[in-house]
């Protein structure tokens, strides 16, 4: 569908920004609505989604869908996050990275090992996110569950939903950080410059043909 | 509505002081149970039901003179039968009151992400203001005695009110009223305390060694106070916890995480914002281009 212009690659199909974007939008209405129910000073943000009776029941339904489209994304992209030798020696010399000194860190497959560690926390995050929302649905499961579990599932929710909202927050500022990125998730396509500088692995495999591992 | 009596002392998911001027300076108000004194005949019950135009759905009897079974958004107040054998052979049925215990420190208040959605007043009742709530059921998740309601019609909490709008205007509460055995007395906490004390000290005459007044420290006393028998066995009235507290969860929950994880996540995005500002964003170059190209060429 994306028409692949000369000197670019195609990096995302439209399926996968498709995907993305459904995970993301769902993300920033469940951190709003979230936040709203989290903290005081945020109630405010109730009135975005009708009110705070609108909010409360809007809330969790958003969350099966963000679970669902977080699903499909991990299926297709899981396998390119697990993590090789090469990403552990990039996480450790990460700090040149974010000194802007790529060029002395190990080269990176499709995704560097940042990307990974940012990918598994959040899959764990959705995971315990989406537990712990079941059990403190109280139209529809708290009933079920002893007021222990109701407890430790409150308090899950909101710990983890404050793990993911930071770890969005770094991928977001990654994104618009490691410039040419964002293209990457709207219209599927990143410079050979871009590859080369920032995935040199993956970029040989492209371009060598070479079987993906 | 519930603003307007001015004599708000904690609000739930506030942060700034609500109108308070005026205060309970005849003191706070309790009602007292004592237990060792009634008959179990409900007339509590019906009193609830009448005074707040309540109608629970008749249910199905579970075995016991529990009626209905449990406690709901049309049932504020309920009798729980509890039978007890003592060491002796003897035979006691206990019956307690069960209803909200207006908590000095409310679990219920504290949980409520709802601007407004409870309340505690100056004289100690703590009061659900439901055009305020939300419906999320948090209340019964930090409440330690397990009272607060959801309402399936209105997805509200409801639970006992202290007939608030009774002592507002100088009355007692409707189950104190009815009470045919002076089971049920209310009055300034203090002159409860008195009244309770000399009650335990008749039954300590009598031979309950045990007899005491139930008035948990852990949630800062009650406004709803029962005398008991037994009062170093309060699970023999049907569960009622020895020592009651807001859960260690819940107050992690609701106590420092919340202004700590904002902090964080707005130090996270200040984060990101001031790298950008001192270390710049990471572009490609043309030498990354002509590199890239090169690189290209190398291939068949």
């Amino acid at each position: 569908m994306s028409a692949v212009k000369r000197g670019e690659i195609l990096r995302y199909p439209t399926a996968t920004r498709i995907n993305h974007w459904i995970v993301a939008i769902s993300f920033v209405l469940l951190a709003l609505s979230g936040l709203a129910m989290f903290h005081p000073a945020l109630f405010w943000l109730s009135d975005l989604f009708g009110g705070g009776a609108l909010n409360r029941a809007i809330h969790p339904w958003i969350g099966v869908v963000m679970a669902v489209a977080f699903l499909l994304l991990a299926a297709k992209v899981a396998r390119d996050n697990a993590m090789q030798d090469r990403d552990w020696a990039w996480v450790r010399r990460s700090r040149e990275v974010v000194a802007n000194h790529e060029e002395n860190v190990p080269e990176a497959g499709r995704y560097n090992g940042g990307q990974k560690l940012i990918f598994w926390l959040m899959a764990l995050c959705l995971i315990l996110l989406l537990l712990s929302g079941l059990v403190i649905w109280r139209a529809w499961f708290s009933a079920y569950f002893p007021i222990g579990i109701l407890r430790l599932g409150s308090l899950f929710h909101a710990f983890f939903a404050f793990v993911l909202i930071c770890a969005a927050i770094i991928h977001v500022y990654a994104g618009i950080w490691v410039k040419g990125s964002v293209r990457a998730m709207t219209r599927g396509t990143v410079s050979y410059g871009w590859a080369w500088k920032h995935h040199r692995a993956w970029f040989r495999e492209l371009t060598r043909g070479t079987p993906r591992k | 509505m519930a603003l307007q009596s001015l004599d708000i002392v904690r609000r739930s998911a506030t942060t700034i002081p609500a109108p308070a001027a005026r205060g309970a300076h005849s003191g706070e108000v309790a009602k007292l149970i004592d237990v060792t004194k009634c008959i179990g005949c409900k007339a509590c019950q019906v009193a609830c039901m009448e005074w707040n135009d309540l109608r629970d759905e008749v249910g199905t009897c579970s075995g016991s003179y529990d009626n209905p079974a449990d406690l709901s958004d049309q049932t504020w107040t309920l009798m729980r039968f509890s039978e007890h054998e003592t060491p002796k052979g003897d035979l006691e049925w206990l019956i307690r009151k069960d209803g909200c215990m207006h908590c000095a420190d409310p679990g219920c208040l504290k949980a409520c992400p709802a601007p407004g959605a409870i309340v505690q007043y100056a004289n100690g009742i703590v009061d659900f203001q439901e055009e305020h709530c939300i419906g999320c059921g948090y209340c019964i998740t930090g409440c330690p005695f397990n009272i607060p309601r959801i309402s399936k019609q209105d997805k509200k909490a409801y639970k006992c009110t202290l007939c608030s709008d009774r002592v507002g205007v100088g009355l007692e509460p409707a189950c104190v009223k009815t009470c045919p055995t002076g089971a049920i007395v209310f009055g300034s906490k203090d002159d409860m305390k008195q009244h309770a004390a000399e009650r335990i000290e008749d039954l300590k005459s009598r031979g309950f060694d045990n007899a005491g007044l139930y008035d948990p420290q852990g949630v800062g006393g009650t406004h709803v106070m029962y005398v008991l028998h037994h009062a170093d066995q309060a699970g023999l009235y049907a569960g009622l916890p020895q020592q009651p507290h807001i859960s260690a969860m819940v107050g992690l929950w609701k106590g420092l995480t919340k202004p700590l994880a904002l902090l964080a996540i707005l130090a996270t995005a200040l984060g990101g914002f001031l790298h950008y500002i001192g270390v710049g964003p990471n572009e490609v170059s043309e030498e990354d281009e002509a590199a890239a190209r090169r690189e290209l060429e190398k291939t068949p």
